[in-house]
């Protein structure tokens, strides 16, 4: 059976295969019964809270907890002082820096962890930060990120010793030389300056944990809200220094992660400590305003593109300078020598002859984090900046950019094609996919609309002094065309702090053929229970309502480093794949077995091997499953049961891809913008369960449009964080969005054992660009090329007027 | 979960119950009916009232009747009920249009025009309708009920003129036979705050301005109101240009200020746009039989 077969029901009308299903999660998340962190009651549970910096730099003078301590439910205040006495103050992050757990010398960003309060009562421990009397002396904070290495710029960490400026790291990709020229030989060269600003993936669960030390054992279990229970465990170990086999950590329903749960946090460390302190169980659960201020946020890249090109509008060369904005501690999430993720892949879809990029990474006041968000790794920022430059291409050469996009896109016979700054995409047809797209926008009809609208508004009088003329809108037509690497990944190319991104996975078929598939990925609303039982059915025939997946206990599941930068179904579902076709080998044999026949003579459909020639004779898997738990002999050397176990080390990433096409109205007499349609073709191969990756690309053009038109977290000159509620950290509703067109190619990986490609953030990567892409076309009539998200009315407004804000600073 | 401070609470059981409460308990006593602005500011702990007394039992308070040339509306009637009224339909469109741009249905359910009055947010967009209409409001204490103007309720953000044991009981709109009305707003999403709203109504005299009021949210219009435009325009013929130059007045008399939602020139110029396009949705409507 070929993928694109439709596959036949199981007795419960589910797909023994690929194919549309109800999840099945959703039966207890729908009625309220799902089992998150904060449901989590144990005997004798104490909870914590977070003293937080009003400061975005300051100097620690003193701490008093004595009027806390004396609060009659308070079990315990923890500060910075009393963890450098357990050598615990300071904590290794994902990037080989260190991040404070609780301030000692200085706090560092607003919000930070300064002190941590254990009580009888989340009320109580939170009245008790009230009494804590801390006295800082105010040093003058690193707000902007350009000015972060300016010579005389305050220094953020002087923790680190002889550091004399605010620098982390420069780093680069691509060919300088090649590039360069490229560039001196182009007929047309463009440079455009542009921010991705500072976002937050904002789940809707926030971050927490329960630590629970058993003082007999010296066992420490930790519930976390974790997309990596695996990767905690060993940092865990790391950190605290206990032993790993003595570390249990579960994961149980995550609300939502998008890269928010990677990493490790100072509350889940003092989670620990209280545990330890006091030898009850503690729960740490962040409010809405913690999570905004001081967890994992996503982009602050500002980055300066220049693309080189012929005047007839071949794409030549890309060059790219990025600042990169980390906050005060280097705590991206990413494979260990990519310290820009993978920004590298900016290229795009496009076959041109030299690229070159260079990232500096800065320190400022400002929490750290940067890798989240449905990013893919920074392929986000990537795709943003690619599909910017060609806008601007087509701009300077007043080229239709559907036209810019058709001569550069790379060609199906370039596929496998190695891009020039290192990437393998393993297939594509990115041709077909845009003129799918533009066919079901109805493209030229709509270029006929916005020139006749464009027409009207002029004859009423519009002009750029006069935009407002008789109510008439105008139109803005914006395409993107993405590619992602997802799947993160072979051995031999990445790690995470010396960890291989290799992913266990354990299939046991019980004897009435009922299975459990155990994995180290992680689902936040994925529905991993559904796709993985899906595979497993796939592969074996076994409907996917009689197969459990396992997940979320490290005691329970085998090693992986989790689910982020859409890796679970490149990885773990190849995984899955391969165990599932392990237990097929081993059920062939016990079918021979039982048939008395040789292996050879049986040929597999699904859910059953069968005497070839003689197909009414042959067992099915259930019944093998009862038969190899039996006393049926089996031939030397062949253990009976039938489970198997694999770690799947992929041979490359994963590349999807897609074509999206947004068209938006701007109200020229106020600045706003509506979203009018979204078209969204994607190609992430073979479908395994199309009703959840439409709902995947759902979101996630929900959050391109959040992100293009009203997300950011603004710092004003004191660096006070200006984002901390959701009344001033906007999330797009079902209002701002349009009723989604998707539609998809289906160009299968060849190196996936099922074909397919992760697809779980291609649509908050590729949405943005085009929305953005949209609004500047909309502002065509007032000369506008570029501004920077989110295009709020007042920064439409600004554009329409040359002067466009720097969105990452308070507005003047 | 955000946790407020500690606090006690009552639930009254009738209007004199509640202001006993207020007398008995002091400045730090709030009132909660809706709660949808009081209660984030306590978890966040902006706020951190001593004592709540909680007035959604009172439905005696909650009501939208037409008493003469009037229309009464108990300050516990929710934003919902505002916006479905056809009391309300029939005299003011204003009501029903500024109503859909308010929050979100959730919110609209719960929260109250009493509350939302009381609030004293600069950006409410309640605050600006009753000003546009110049309605009245009648404050409740002991020793009686006292009415004051809308555009004198308000002392500044967040501030107005009831006192520690004194409540927002009624709010009195005037009927204009043949009037229009129109509100118009601009926000960064459904359900934020103004970016800045204007309200208005419009009675003719023919082509004539006979009465104007104009409501300003969101720009520190003192009264939340534009009383120079209105001046301007009354008594002129109900043209393009003199909608202009009340516009005009509207956005210099305002004292917007630049924060996340927008600079301070944007704002102002927003007020002379919205303005403008209120006044000619309401002299539309005025022109075609008025609401």
């Amino acid at each position: 059976m070929t993928v694109t077969d439709a596959a036949p029901l199981s007795a419960a009308g589910n797909p023994i295969g690929f194919g549309r299903m109800l999840r099945k999660e959703d039966a207890r998340f729908l009625r309220g019964q799902g089992n998150y962190l904060d449901d989590i009651q144990l005997p004798g549970m104490l909870h914590g809270a977070i003293l937080r910096s009003p400061h975005a730099h300051a100097r620690i003078i003193s701490i008093d907890t004595s009027a806390a301590e004396a609060h009659p439910k308070v079990k315990a205040v923890i500060t910075g002082a009393m963890l450098e006495g357990l050598k615990l103050a300071w904590m290794p992050t994902l990037s080989q820096d260190v991040q404070a757990v609780l301030a000692t010398d200085k706090v560092r960003f607003h919000g930070q962890e300064v002190a941590f309060v254990v009580a009888e009562d989340r009320y109580s421990a939170r009245d008790a930060l009230e009494l804590i009397v801390v006295e800082y002396e105010p040093l003058r904070p690193v707000v902007d990120a350009r000015r972060a290495l300016e010579p005389g710029a305050p220094v953020i960490r002087t923790d680190i010793e002889g550091k004399q400026d605010n620098h982390i790291f420069d780093w680069e990709a691509g060919d300088r030389e090649a590039t360069d020229e490229v560039f001196r030989r182009a007929e047309v060269v463009v440079a455009q300056d542009m921010l991705y600003p500072r976002v937050h993936p904002a789940p809707m669960e926030t971050c927490g944990s329960i630590a629970s030390m058993d003082r007999v054992t010296g066992q420490l279990t930790a519930w976390s809200t974790t997309q990596a229970p695996h990767a905690h465990r060993t940092l865990y170990a790391l950190v605290a220094g206990i032993p790993e086999h003595k570390v249990r950590i579960i994961s149980p329903d995550i609300g939502g992660g998008f890269g928010n749960k990677v990493g490790i946090y100072p509350g889940y460390v003092l989670a620990v400590v209280g545990s330890i302190v006091t030898g009850h169980p503690v729960k740490w659960v962040e409010d809405r305003s913690e999570n905004l201020m001081s967890t994992s946020f996503a982009r602050d890249y500002h980055m300066h593109g220049e693309i080189a090109a012929t005047k007839s509008g071949k794409i030549l060369g890309l060059r790219v300078k990025v600042l990169a904005d980390h906050g005060a501690f280097n705590g991206t999430a990413q494979p260990t020598k990519f310290p820009a993720g993978f920004f590298h892949i900016f290229p795009g879809s496009y076959d041109l002859e030299a690229a070159h990029c260079e990232v500096t990474g800065v320190y400022t006041n400002k929490a750290p984090g940067g890798v989240a968000y449905a990013c893919s790794f920074r392929v986000t920022e990537a795709v943003y900046l690619v599909e910017r430059m060609v806008e601007v291409l087509a701009d300077e050469l007043k080229m239709d950019p559907a036209d810019v996009r058709r001569q550069n896109l790379l060609r199906p016979e370039q596929f496998p094609y190695m891009n020039k700054t290192g990437w393998e995409y393993d297939s594509g047809d990115y041709g077909k996919t845009l003129e799918v797209a533009l066919d079901k926008a109805g493209y030229d009809d709509l270029r006929r609309r916005q020139a006749e609208g464009r027409a009207r508004w002029r004859a009423a009088g519009g002009t750029p002094e006069h935009p407002e003329v008789g109510g008439e809108h105008l139109m803005g037509i914006g395409i993107s065309f993405f590619t992602e690497g997802v799947g993160a990944g072979p051995k031999k190319h990445m790690d995470i702090l010396g960890l291989g991104m290799a992913d266990g996975c354990e299939l046991r078929v019980h004897p009435t053929g009922k299975a459990q598939l155990r994995l180290s990925v992680q689902t936040q609303g994925q529905g991993h229970e559904t796709t993985f039982a899906q595979i497993v059915a796939h592969e074996l025939g076994i409907p996917p309502e009689d197969i459990e997946v396992i997940h979320g206990d490290t005691d329970n599941t085998p090693f992986g480093l989790g689910t982020y930068g859409s890796r679970s179904t490149p990885v773990s579902g190849a995984a899955a794949a391969v165990v599932s076709r392990r237990i097929r080998d081993k059920a062939r044999i016990v079918a021979a077995a039982a048939l008395e026949c040789s292996t050879d003579d049986l040929e597999w459909e699904l859910g059953r091997w069968k005497v070839k020639g003689d197909p009414e004779k042959g067992k099915t898997i259930q019944e093998i499953a009862m038969l190899a738990h039996g006393t049926l002999e089996l031939p030397e050397g062949v253990e009976g049961h039938l489970d198997a176990s694999v770690v799947y080390d992929p041979p490359n990433l994963t590349y999807p891809y897609g074509a999206y096409i947004c068209v938006v109205d701007l109200d020229p007499g106020t600045g706003q913008i509506k979203v009018d349609r979204f078209i969204a073709v994607d190609d992430c191969g073979p479908r395994i369960n199309p009703m959840i990756v439409e709902g995947q690309v759902h979101g996630g053009l929900a959050d391109g449009v959040g992100m293009a038109l009203m997300e950011v977290i603004a710092f004003d000159e004191s660096g006070n964080h200006l984002g901390g509620s959701f009344m001033d950290y906007l999330l797009p509703t079902s209002l701002e969005c349009p009723s989604w067109e998707l539609g998809e190619t289906v160009t299968p990986s060849p190196h996936h054992p099922l074909g397919v490609k992760g697809v779980g953030e291609s649509a908050t990567v590729g949405s943005p660009p085009a929305v953005v892409n949209a609004v500047v076309d909309a502002l065509e009539p007032f000369g506008v090329r570029h501004a920077d998200m989110p295009l709020t009315p007042a920064q439409v407004w600004l554009a329409m007027r040359g002067r466009p804000l720097r969105t990452d600073l308070a507005v003047s | 979960m955000q946790t407020p401070a500690p606090f006690e609470y009552d639930r009254a059981t009738s209007i004199d119950q509640a202001i006993g409460l207020l007398e008995q308990y002091g400045p730090d006593t709030r009132l909660v009916a809706g709660g949808h602005s009081l209660l984030p500011m306590m978890k966040l702990r902006l706020a951190q009232p001593g004592r709540l007394v909680d007035i959604n039992d009172l439905d005696d308070l909650s009501y939208i009747r037409q008493e003469e040339a009037q229309i009464a509306i108990g300050s516990l009637t929710r934003h919902s009920e505002l916006l479905s009224s056809p009391l309300l339909a029939q005299h003011w469109s204003i009501f029903a249009e500024a109503e859909r741009v308010i929050a979100d249905p959730v919110v609209r359910n719960r929260g109250t025009i009493g509350g939302s009055l009381c609030q004293g947010d600069p950006a409410e967009d309640l605050s600006a309708l009753v000003c546009a209409l110049r309605a009245q409001l009648v404050i409740r204490s002991r020793g009686g009920s006292r009415t004051v103007e809308a555009r004198d309720f308000y002392l500044g953000p967040y501030e107005t003129v009831i006192g520690p044991a004194e409540m927002l009981t009624e709010v009195r709109i005037p009927i204009h036979e043949g009037a229009g009305s129109a509100y118009e707003k601009v926000e960064r999403r459904a359900g934020d705050w103004a970016v800045v709203a204007v309200g208005c109504f419009v009675k003719l005299d023919a082509d004539r301005v006979l009465d104007v009021g104009i409501g300003l949210a969101a720009v520190n219009a003192r009264g939340f109101a534009a009383p120079e435009a209105e001046d301007r325009l009354r008594g002129q013929p109900a043209t393009e240009e003199q909608l202009a130059a009340a516009a005009s007045l509207a956005a210099q008399h305002c004292r917007p200020q630049a924060d996340q939602r927008g600079p301070e020139d944007y704002k102002r110029y927003l007020v002379g746009e919205l303005t403008r396009r209120a006044l000619r949705r309401a002299i539309d409507r005025a022109s075609r039989g008025g609401a």
